[in-house]
């Protein structure tokens, strides 16, 4: 037997303190199996050590959520017995490290998640951050993320809708990938893991298992150095093909009654998946490893436990329905195994050769797993007017910003992804929110991921608000109602105090919006050590929202529709600058405040564009980076209709970024009915011009022609990625 | 009409040729698994998009293996409808029911997007419903549509009328040879095409352009 040495506890990421409690736990020293098994289950990517205490305070219940955080994926009531189920989920440290397999099997992971529920996934979505576009390895980088992500999903046959990308230098060693997938589901046919009752098959479905992946959860859970490349074994391989297999077997199998329980075997393979199954079933499981499908010779206990081999699911099943379910599973030409049974023991014993390599409480690997509160500096917001040169050309900044690589089109990017296949995609790529058709019905579900970074880096409380809010507008602005968010908070080092500060806050941020805005938290994913050499990335809590248009031909778009169309301006404008994409770009400067979310604001202005939306307005954007002219430069361009306008010319009026606020656009004869109903609802509402022409002109700001503004705006990406082709016309 | 969508492995765009086919004939098609060896008794096979097999060989190579596929080549001998879609052009060429090849998009990236077409050919059961060089938008979506035949071949397609469909000048998305993006077999009872007809059949989802096609078809047929 391999004897426990020090190093060896170290090497397997666990403090003495930590290993102290594991060998009171047990009574006894553990084994080697047992010690890479609370390895895994203590890391902070599975147990949320660092942020469980914290989490545990937002909002998850409304009368529409079916199931809120600590399954596999959330799942809200969208009505007529549909349900939707989602969750977002970073493969960030694989993803730097491989960027195509880590991608891609990032994709593969969160639609596991979804379809072990019992959901066919439709729609998937990713929020990606790439390092400072000078940076010798972005571009690499992007390239390999974007492939892998295409590469997955495509084969898969969902369709990658949307999503958001962004560039600074924070995280130019440490990038991050964060996918979503959003899927569909009868809601009285919900899949969940709760292995109970004792005696029932433990059923091994899908791959064989390999040596690959081993220890990814710990990698996940410690900071990157100059030598992390050198982890790649540590990184999984994807096999979509087998992943389509397994989708439409699972389904195929959730037909019948047969199944208990089912989770899939995602970070820490058949180790979190066993005890985590144990665990939520109140019962204990006995595997036999000898029994596991293997792709490789003479695999010890040991690596099978750890492995993180893709496309594999672990279930339940009803005693006596094996042969049944193994017939679907040889039909899809895929493995099947029964590798052990459930227990009345609460305990995960695990059995290889003839010999017990592991036998411990299962919830020596949940409940007891550690909790910290671990110490924090409050670090005051970044505050403060930032001074500008006013004298600026505003149609010549406004071309800049447009060509920015935070703000150009990221047509480069979603041409690689299948965004139609499934024939449901009614909104694609480009809009505020995308829009999926629930299958066979008129409604629609709205999906946008949102969070601006710099903002929280400058406030973590106020940025994290702002990212509940974004999600909230976004999806106002296409007409659905918002219904549940997932999220995927990325930070750095929680043992730093500034960033654990950052955390603590950028959580509280979100209970606060979402419960402002009854806007639950349904699922979502922590990733935590987010750091090269010592430096942390921007805070960086991804908001993924979801909500629900009830009739997909009441939605609006951001294109501008018709010439002559007035161009109304919804919500107060007071000209916030700081922290502004017009700052850094124009002034390269990255200071001052960020702007003040108003959350009563949000929602009365939001319900008041949901409505108009519901009662026929079809032309809509949120305004976000950039602020209000960036906005009507984007309506611009996807309608080729110009804008002429007549308001202020200041600079922070036309780019600061005040929140809540909306464009649209309505025939002359409903703008004075469409005012004099803001009015009554308190909503600020101007009319700032006239949609017409092949430019945007503003009255004492010049003007500048839309063939311009698109070449600034599509050419970025292309060029920077090495591709000599023209974007197409249209 | 009657007709049956083959499904292989990791095809995906089944049940979208499914639906605009129930869409159109008022009947859902047959399903027919690729391991199965009898083909019901239809008018028209559609072999979908996707990525049969993973496409982890040549993409089609594996499926044109499949034991479904020689009931559909005896289907097609016979003179019966086959419409091959993405997955199921290539899976066509590499069954030998049409010529040449499909490779690499010329950029070496998938491509997903409307693209711009000329219907060259309206002698078809596939194509009679629309006008000589009418154009119209289907969306593209694939890594591997860079259609390859040499110019004897080439020329032969032309001579004879057997190029149904080209990408509009400078809208060509993968760089095949002479823009084309569809072709007819010598009786001109199979089509391949790299565009998806399917996913242009409502005008919620970008165009109801594919809507001819299937119009085509039950003209043709029934």
């Amino acid at each position: 037997m391999t004897a426990i040495t020090p190093e060896l506890v170290r090497e397997h990421g666990l403090t003495d303190e930590e290993y102290a409690r594991i060998k009171s736990l047990l009574g006894r020293q553990p084994t080697l199996v047992e010690l890479g098994i609370f390895s895994v289950m203590w890391s902070e990517h599975c147990s949320y050590k660092s942020t469980r205490a914290y989490l545990r305070n937002l909002p998850t219940k409304a009368p529409w959520v079916l199931q809120g955080p600590g399954e596999n994926a959330g799942v809200i009531d969208i009505g007529d017995g549909d349900a939707a189920i989602f969750k977002m989920e970073s493969h960030n440290h694989p993803s730097f490290i491989e960027p195509y397999q880590g991608a891609a099997t990032g994709v593969g992971g969160i639609m596991r998640d979804v379809f072990t529920m019992g959901a066919r996934p439709i729609a998937m979505m990713n929020a990606l951050r790439f390092g400072d576009p000078a940076h010798p390895k972005t571009r690499h980088l992007v390239s390999g993320v974007v492939s892998g992500i295409g590469g997955y999903g495509n084969c898969m046959g969902v369709p990658t809708v949307g999503g958001e990308v962004n560039f600074h230098r924070s995280y130019n060693g440490n990038i991050l990938v964060n996918a979503m997938c959003v899927g569909l589901a009868r809601a009285d046919n919900i899949f969940l893991s709760a292995a109970k009752g004792a005696g029932n098959p433990v059923v091994y479905i899908g791959s064989k298992t390999g040596r690959d992946g081993i220890h990814g959860a710990t990698m996940a859970s410690a900071e990157f150095s100059e030598d992390s490349e050198e982890k790649r074994p540590t990184v999984q391989v994807g096999d979509p093909f087998t992943e389509k297999l397994l989708l439409e077997a699972c389904l195929e199998l959730m037909a019948t009654d047969a199944i208990i329980a089912i989770q899939d075997m995602g970070a820490a393979g058949l180790t979190s998946s066993s005890a985590e199954m144990a665990d939520k079933g109140d019962s204990g499981i006995e595997l036999d490893l000898d029994r596991v499908p293997q792709r490789e010779e003479n695999m010890t206990a040991y690596e099978m436990m750890l492995s993180e081999s893709q496309e594999r699911m672990l279930a339940v099943l009803k005693p006596g329905r094996e042969a049944e379910a193994e017939k679907i599973f040889k039909k899809w030409e895929l493995d099947f195994a029964v590798i052990g049974k459930t227990t009345d023991t609460h305990r995960l014993v695990v059995k290889h050769k003839g010999e017990t390599v592991a036998d411990m409480p299962v919830k020596a690997l949940s409940d007891a797993a550690p909790l910290y509160k671990r110490p924090f500096t409050k670090t005051a917001p970044a505050s403060g007017e930032p001074k500008i040169d006013s004298g600026k050309p505003v149609m010549e900044s406004l071309a800049k910003i447009m060509g920015a690589p935070d703000m150009c089109s990221r047509r480069w990017i979603w041409e690689q992804y299948d965004y139609s296949v499934m024939a449901d995609t009614v909104q694609c790529p480009g809009g505020d929110a995308a829009v999926v058709r629930v299958h066979g019905s008129n409604k629609g579900l709205a999906i946008t991921t949102d969070v601006t970074p710099r903002y929280c880096a400058a406030d973590p409380f106020e940025g994290a608000e702002q990212a509940v809010a974004e999600a909230y507008r976004n999806l106002s602005a296409v007409g659905a109602r918002p219904l549940a968010v997932t999220d995927n908070l990325n930070f750095g080092n929680p043992q730093k105090q500034e960033i654990m500060w950052q955390i603590v806050a950028g959580i509280d941020g979100i209970g606060e919006a979402c419960r402002a805005l009854d806007f639950p938290v349904i699922s979502g994913n922590c990733s935590l050590y987010n750091e090269t050499n010592g430096e942390g990335i921007l805070p960086t809590p991804a908001i993924g929202g979801v909500g629900l248009l009830k009739d997909v031909h009441r939605m609006a778009t951001i294109a501008f529709k018709r010439e002559g169309d007035c161009i109304i301006l919804i919500g107060e404008t007071r000209g916030a600058l700081g922290q502004s994409i017009y700052l850094r770009e124009i002034e390269g400067k990255e200071e001052g405040a960020c702007p003040p979310v108003d959350l009563a604001a949000e929602r009365r202005n939001g319900e008041f564009v949901r409505e108009l939306i519901g009662a026929g307005l079809t032309t809509v954007h949120d305004i976000s980076d950039g602020g209000l002219l960036v906005a009507i430069a984007e309506m611009a361009m996807a309608g080729n209709i110009g804008a002429v306008l007549d308001t202020a010319s200041d600079i922070k009026f036309l780019f600061g970024e005040d929140q809540a606020r909306y464009v649209l656009a309505v025939p002359e004869k409903e703008a004075r009915t469409l005012l004099a109903l803001a009015q009554s609802a308190g909503v600020p509402a101007a009319l700032i011009g006239r949609t017409g022409g092949d430019k945007i002109a503003l009255k004492g700001a010049g003007e500048i022609s839309l063939a311009e503004l698109k070449k600034a705006h599509e050419g970025w990406f292309p060029a920077y990625m090495g591709s000599t082709e023209l974007p197409p016309v249209n | 009409m009657k007709s049956a969508v083959i499904v292989f492995p990791a095809s995906n765009c089944d049940r979208d040729a499914a639906v605009a086919l129930e869409h159109f004939t008022g009947e859902k098609p047959a399903m027919v698994w690729h391991a199965d060896t009898e083909l019901p008794s239809v008018d028209l096979v559609v072999l979908p998009g996707g990525f049969s097999y993973g496409d982890y060989l040549r993409c089609g190579a594996m499926a044109s293996q499949s034991h479904i596929m020689r009931e559909v080549k005896a289907h097609a001998e016979k003179g019966g409808a086959v419409l091959g879609i993405c997955n199921g052009f290539q899976v066509l060429t590499e069954s030998h029911l049409l010529p040449g090849a499909l490779m690499r998009n010329a950029n070496l990236k998938f491509v997903c997007r409307p693209v711009a077409l000329d219907v060259t050919e309206t002698q078809s059961g596939f194509t009679r419903k629309y006008e000589s060089g009418q154009r119209v938008t289907f969306p593209v979506a694939h890594g591997d549509g860079n259609y390859f035949a040499d110019d004897e071949t080439l020329d032969r397609l032309e001579g004879e009328g057997r190029v149904a469909f080209r990408y509009a000048q400078g809208d060509n998305p993968n760089g095949s040879s002479r823009n084309i993006a569809g072709i007819l077999n010598e009786k001109r009872n199979v089509l391949g095409l790299m565009p998806h007809p399917e996913r242009v059949i409502d005008p919620l989802l970008g165009g109801t352009d594919g809507t001819a096609l299937f119009q085509s078809l039950i003209e043709a047929l029934e």
